[in-house]
């Protein structure tokens, strides 16, 4: 039987979900940067941090096979001992489960019919989120504005960057469709790998064109793809 | 079909530590030059400063050189260059620009085959020191002006060395006793900068405030950093004393380096505290010290 000890520290799960299309180091920076906050509290212990890719069916412009995406955040996770793509087993303990992002994310949350509001509400009640953002940014005036995040702001964790890092995947990709390096912005794993597979042209990007993103029409979808 | 000046980009600085950030400076200036279809890139160079320089928390070069090492073992193209570190003293940037195009003239590169170009050299500096202006250095007997003291390096087919900065860099001209006129002149004149900034600044105005950089202008080569990457490495060093994650930062075989050595601490960071700056202390007449 276990010894009830004070100082022990909630164990803390850190999730990202996102495209990842591909990841890159700003990416893997948040998952740094939420590590050592929660570590400077002194209350929390982060064991695991996770990479969702989303699936294909999501929609979105420009998004390539899910295969590629999660192959591509293996290669660049190969060497954390922490960081992991979306294959975690739970363990014995429970620990809390947070949902880390970027600021942008958070903000969509004002997006009409982008979220269920009760999903919101579930996300922001019961797991918790982790919002990376950089100096200067409009996060906690939006989290004033909404009275559901008001109510949870305890539940919000809100970290700055202390390095302002602006590696966004698109510009990623808008960077390989003109033939620029992309070298020390993604993992050179990555970089090996998108080159070898040619993966991102104009003809990518097209991809879903035109198409709506999944959360915003009114068809069924499966659960695997429900992601918001 | 006209063929493409070969460059050579030449980054002098602490690199204390080196960071993912340096080496985006190669590669974006690298696309810039390319893209504008009349030059090749055939080489970089990182020149990490001399100990001497005397800038607060300078580790050893010893280091510095081996985490650039570490750092661009990934790298086709750019190399470290640790002439400058081994000096007895610190060197001027305008002396290691210098060094670096007398030395790539004797690397016996297929590029120039055919010019005797360490007589060439030799000549030319000579006449320099002489107060005297080469006008076509390939001719055997040569026409001389009695002139300012710069030489014109631009013969064709010999690669161009560009010296490769920061927008911050360009702003550095302006402190006071930090440089001398007639170095920047060389720079500008007979080098060039290629010099990268991030979106949102605008450097082209520290060259319309100097008339110095507004008549070399043309050689002065202003790259815009789209993807906003900057990663500071005072910052780097505050973040390991602190036992803050610097991964996705710098490499990882350099952050490596720096735990198995225990390179940046708080005493690491106390070195040179208080001291002037070398340049500043050659250059002034008793100006009190300046926080660099």
């Amino acid at each position: 039987m276990a010894m009830e000890d004070p100082d022990r520290k909630t164990e803390v799960v850190l999730l990202a979900c996102g495209s990842f299309n591909p990841i890159t180091n700003m990416h893997l920076r948040l998952f740094e940067l939420a590590k050592d906050y929660f570590h400077e509290t002194g209350k929390y212990k982060v064991i695991k941090g996770i990479i969702s890719p989303v699936g294909d069916a999501y929609g979105k412009k420009g998004l390539i096979s899910a295969n590629h995406r999660v192959t591509m955040a293996k290669l660049a996770t190969k060497n954390s001992d922490w960081v992991t793509v979306d294959d975690w087993e739970s363990s014995q303990s429970v620990p809390q489960i947070k949902l880390l992002c970027g600021s942008d994310i958070l903000e969509s949350f004002g997006v009409p019919d982008l979220w269920k509001s009760e999903d919101i509400t579930e996300i922001v009640e019961k797991y918790g989120l982790v919002c990376i953002s950089r100096a200067g940014n409009n996060v906690q005036k939006f989290i004033y504005e909404s009275d559901t995040l008001w109510r949870h702001k305890n539940n919000i964790h809100l970290v700055e960057e202390w390095i302002t890092n602006d590696i966004s995947s698109t510009k990623i990709r808008r960077a390989l469709r003109r033939g620029q390096s992309i070298r020390y912005l993604v993992p050179e794993v990555v970089r090996a790998y998108i080159e070898k597979n040619n993966l991102y042209s104009p003809e990518s990007e097209d991809r879903n064109a035109g198409v709506v993103l999944a959360p915003l029409r009114n068809v069924p979808v499966t659960p695997r793809t429900n992601r918001h | 079909m006209k063929s493409r000046i070969p460059v050579i980009l030449l980054a002098c600085g602490s690199f204390n530590p080196i960071t993912n950030m340096h080496m985006r400076l190669f590669e974006v200036a690298r696309d810039h030059l390319h893209q504008t279809g009349r030059y090749q890139v055939i080489e970089g160079i990182m020149s990490p400063v001399n100990d001497n320089y005397g800038k607060k928390g300078l580790v050893s070069a010893r280091h510095r050189i081996a985490m650039a090492k570490l750092a661009l073992e990934t790298s086709d193209w750019i190399r470290v260059d640790p002439w400058e570190s081994k000096q007895d003293t610190w060197t001027e940037t305008v002396k290691v620009l210098r060094g670096n195009s007398h030395k790539s003239y004797r690397s016996g590169d297929p590029t120039y085959r055919g010019l005797d170009l360490a007589q060439l050299q030799l000549k030319q500096a000579l006449l320099a020191r002489l107060g005297l202006q080469v006008i076509n250095p390939l001719q055997s007997s040569l026409g001389v002006h009695k002139s300012r003291l710069f030489l014109n390096q631009k013969v064709p087919g010999l690669p161009e060395l560009k010296l490769l900065c920061g927008a911050d860099f360009l702003q550095t001209f302006k402190t006071p006793n930090l440089w001398k006129e007639e170095d920047i002149q060389e720079i500008v004149e007979k080098f060039g900068l290629v010099c990268i900034s991030r979106a949102g600044s605008d450097p082209s105005q520290y060259i319309k405030d100097s008339a110095l950089l507004t008549q070399f202008q043309h050689n002065i080569f202003l790259v815009k950093e789209w993807i906003q990457n900057e990663i500071s490495a005072t910052q780097i060093r505050s973040a390991l004393c602190r036992g803050l994650s610097v991964k996705y930062l710098l490499p990882d075989s350099v952050i490596a380096y720096i735990a198995q050595h225990n390179i940046y601490t708080e005493e690491s960071e106390r070195r040179n505290e208080g001291d002037l700056l070398q340049p500043l202390k050659l250059h002034s007449t008793g100006v009190t010290p300046l926080s660099d």
